[in-house]
């Protein structure tokens, strides 16, 4: 229920014009809530006079007993770990400081997969738990959830993390509700606050507002984040760990779905998810044959091209290279966009990137609204020009004194 | 065959807008609109109907505050057979979970023999992309996440899913939730005789008593997240607007820009 303390409330209104459904109008200069109200606690944060608040029964739970953090190793193609699982790891380590957990690996894969232990050690692991089994080489729901529910009832690590990429977003969330647990995706950030509990931030409203999460009563607290939000730090060769073998009961009959074909996308060699380097297009590179010239400024710039929703939907880019709603979410070191207008669908898919250049014929595209450097001009003349200026200075290695 | 659809009302977040100074939501003009992705998966579920030689039945079912109704009525004039709102103010607050557990609850106790239900992906307001997979699990069927294209194979289910790699075909037992991730963005317009038949269609009002769930497991109680602080994003510092009129000027400002931000150290140019 959300509470108004009718003394406190002086009817300013800043909880009526901040509430995103219309659940609160001022009668008789008191903030009255209707039952559009969804609780989401926005006018409690508001109110300037601290008289809007939310009353729950608490229920004290032992939670005691759920100790270390614990990352799901996601395995490529190739039975490597995905970068975002390196990444999680940097933070899981950095998070241990604040609380002394022990950092735990869940690597469930084929046979063979214990090769991977020393690596993930030197990448910030204490222990790294090896759960072989032949029906864990390709990805199925059923699988990953069977044999990830068990470790993690035998571990009870206090913190549970794992990728947002396409296979994380589909196992985290059957996985806390085989577990009963809260679970938040997409986080921005994490960190521990006074009580030990883990702070997540994530974006919502299409990343208009962020919010901080927490996971009170249950446990483990479970989060996904997307590649490149944080950073891997480099690996420590000299760490020390444990790698451990462990059986799993995994039978076939409990793998519903099969995997009958898999189309491989050829057409890109780096994941756009992955890229450091950026180069976006839209429609504003205007002709299909503008595409090669796009790919040659991405090879001097030692970056992947990237697209918008209309150049995938006019079949002029693979679909795997579409960034927005719809799309990949990317949040390179440089996002280059060129010829791209910037809606919301779009930008959603973008905004988090560290640094971001956008070069529009039309002043008024709301791309510029979340670029660093925007130049208003024709994506048609700037980028055989850039590349002539690339290919000269390439030419000519920079001179240094005594070459002059 | 019985095909449920999971739809979602959400503000056109095109219109969400962030007031710097005060960090509050501007609301004033933002319209209501079926969640795009849940269109998609009600367009598949039709596109089944229209394919498939027996009668397919389609169920829309939404939980939301009372004006949700709209974004089922859109359902109904599409071509949805029928609509449940669950709507009740003791539904308030919940997170995923607690959406989950009562829209599965109502699908387990008044939603018999169903073959198939469709979601969207993610909703465009929270983008978590949770409800569907954890549903999944609370009745305990087999799930495809971020599905294309759904295609009903004797009592199986085959889905086109994008992945990193690629494009997977996954096969599924019935009954099986199916997220669809991608569709048209073409919205399509009902025409008026779908308008009048829309209103003649039954759509009901379900509440929490109607689910006979604990009180401790609805909304905000039943919620295992808790919103502690919403706030403004970080703001960028602003764009810099260059006149990129002249080729070879925009060309040393865009080298300026990357030497600045270190992503590449410029050649010295030749000097003359």
């Amino acid at each position: 229920m959300l509470i108004v303390d009718e003394d406190e409330c002086t009817g300013c209104r800043a909880c009526e014009r901040g509430c995103p459904f219309e659940a609160i109008t001022i009668v008789d200069g008191i903030a009255t809530i209707n039952e559009r109200c969804i609780l989401c606690g926005i006018c409690v944060n508001l109110c300037p006079v601290h008289a809007i608040s939310i009353e729950r029964e608490e229920v004290e739970t032992d939670l005691s007993g759920w100790k270390g953090i614990m990352v799901w190793c996601e395995l490529d193609a190739d039975m490597e770990p995905r970068e975002v699982v390196l990444e999680l790891l940097g933070k899981a380590r950095s998070l241990s400081h604040t609380t002394g957990d022990e950092v735990i690996v869940a690597l469930p894969g084929p046979r063979g997969i214990e090769r991977l232990g020393e690596g993930l050690i030197a990448q910030g692991a204490d222990r790294v738990i090896c759960l072989e089994h032949d029906l864990l080489k390709g990805y199925t729901t059923d699988a990953f959830a069977n044999v990830l529910v068990a470790i993690i009832a035998e571990e009870r690590p206090s913190v549970v993390l794992m990728g947002a990429t396409i296979n994380g977003r589909d196992l985290a969330p059957r996985l806390a509700a085989r577990l009963g647990t809260g679970l938040t995706a997409d986080c921005t950030d994490l960190t521990i606050d006074d009580e030990e509990r883990l702070l997540q931030t994530r974006p919502a409203f299409g990343g208009n507002i962020m919010a901080s999460i927490i996971t009170p009563r249950t446990r483990p607290q479970m989060a996904t984040v997307r590649p490149r939000v944080f950073r891997s730090p480099p690996p420590e060769e000299s760490r020390e760990g444990v790698v451990e073998k462990r059986g799993t009961t995994l039978r076939r009959s409990q793998v519903r779905t099969r995997v009958v074909d898999l189309i491989p996308d050829d057409q890109q060699e780096m994941r756009v998810e992955e890229a450091r380097i950026l180069v976006s297009v839209g429609r504003g590179v205007a002709k299909r044959d503008n595409l090669e010239i796009i790919k040659e400024l991405a090879e001097l710039l030692d970056a992947t091209v990237s697209s918008s929703r209309s150049l995938v939907e006019m079949g002029w880019m693979p679909r795997s290279t579409q960034v927005g709603q719809s799309g990949k979410t990317v949040s390179p070191r440089i996002y280059i966009a060129l010829g791209i207008s910037g809606a919301v669908q779009h930008t959603v898919g973008m905004s988090s990137s560290d640094i971001i250049l956008a070069i529009n014929r039309d002043p008024e595209a709301p791309i510029f609204k979340v670029a660093d450097l925007g130049i208003v001009g024709d994506v048609e003349e700037i980028v055989p020009a850039l590349i002539r200026r690339l290919k000269m200075e390439g030419d000519q290695p920079p001179m240094t004194e005594s070459s002059m | 065959m019985r095909i449920a659809v999971l739809v979602k009302q959400v503000p056109e977040t095109d219109s969400v807008r962030v007031e710097v100074e005060t960090g509050t939501i501007i609301r004033e003009g933002v319209p209501s609109i079926l969640n795009p992705f849940c269109e998609y998966a009600l367009d598949e579920a039709l596109r089944l109907r229209g394919a498939m030689k027996e009668k397919v039945e389609i169920v829309a079912v939404s939980m939301g505050p009372p004006q949700a109704r709209s974004a089922l009525m859109r359902c109904l004039e599409l071509g949805a057979d029928r609509g449940f709102l669950l709507s009740d103010r003791g539904f308030a607050g919940s997170d995923c979970w607690a959406t989950a557990l009562a829209l599965g609850t109502f699908i387990r106790k008044r939603l018999g023999g169903l073959d198939l239900i469709l979601t969207g992906k993610q909703a465009i307001d929270g983008d978590t992309a949770q409800v569907p997979a954890e549903m999944a699990e609370i009745l305990g069927i087999p799930q495809v996440t971020g599905g294309e294209r759904v295609d009903v194979d004797g009592d199986h289910v085959m889905v086109t899913r994008e992945i990193e790699e690629g494009v997977e075909m996954v096969r599924s037992p019935l009954p099986a939730l199916i997220s669809i991730g991608r569709g048209s963005n073409i919205r399509r317009f009902p025409s008026m005789k779908d308008l009048m038949d829309a209103r003649e269609k039954s759509l009901r009002v379900i509440t929490a008593d109607d689910l006979e769930l604990d009180t401790g497991d609805l909304g905000l109680m039943g919620s295992r997240t808790r919103v502690i602080r919403v706030f403004p994003p970080p703001a960028r510092e602003g764009c810099r607007i260059e006149d990129g009129s002249d080729p070879e000027v925009a060309v040393d400002r865009i080298l300026d820009f990357l030497e600045e931000k270190g992503i590449r150290t410029r050649g010295r140019e030749r000097p003359c």
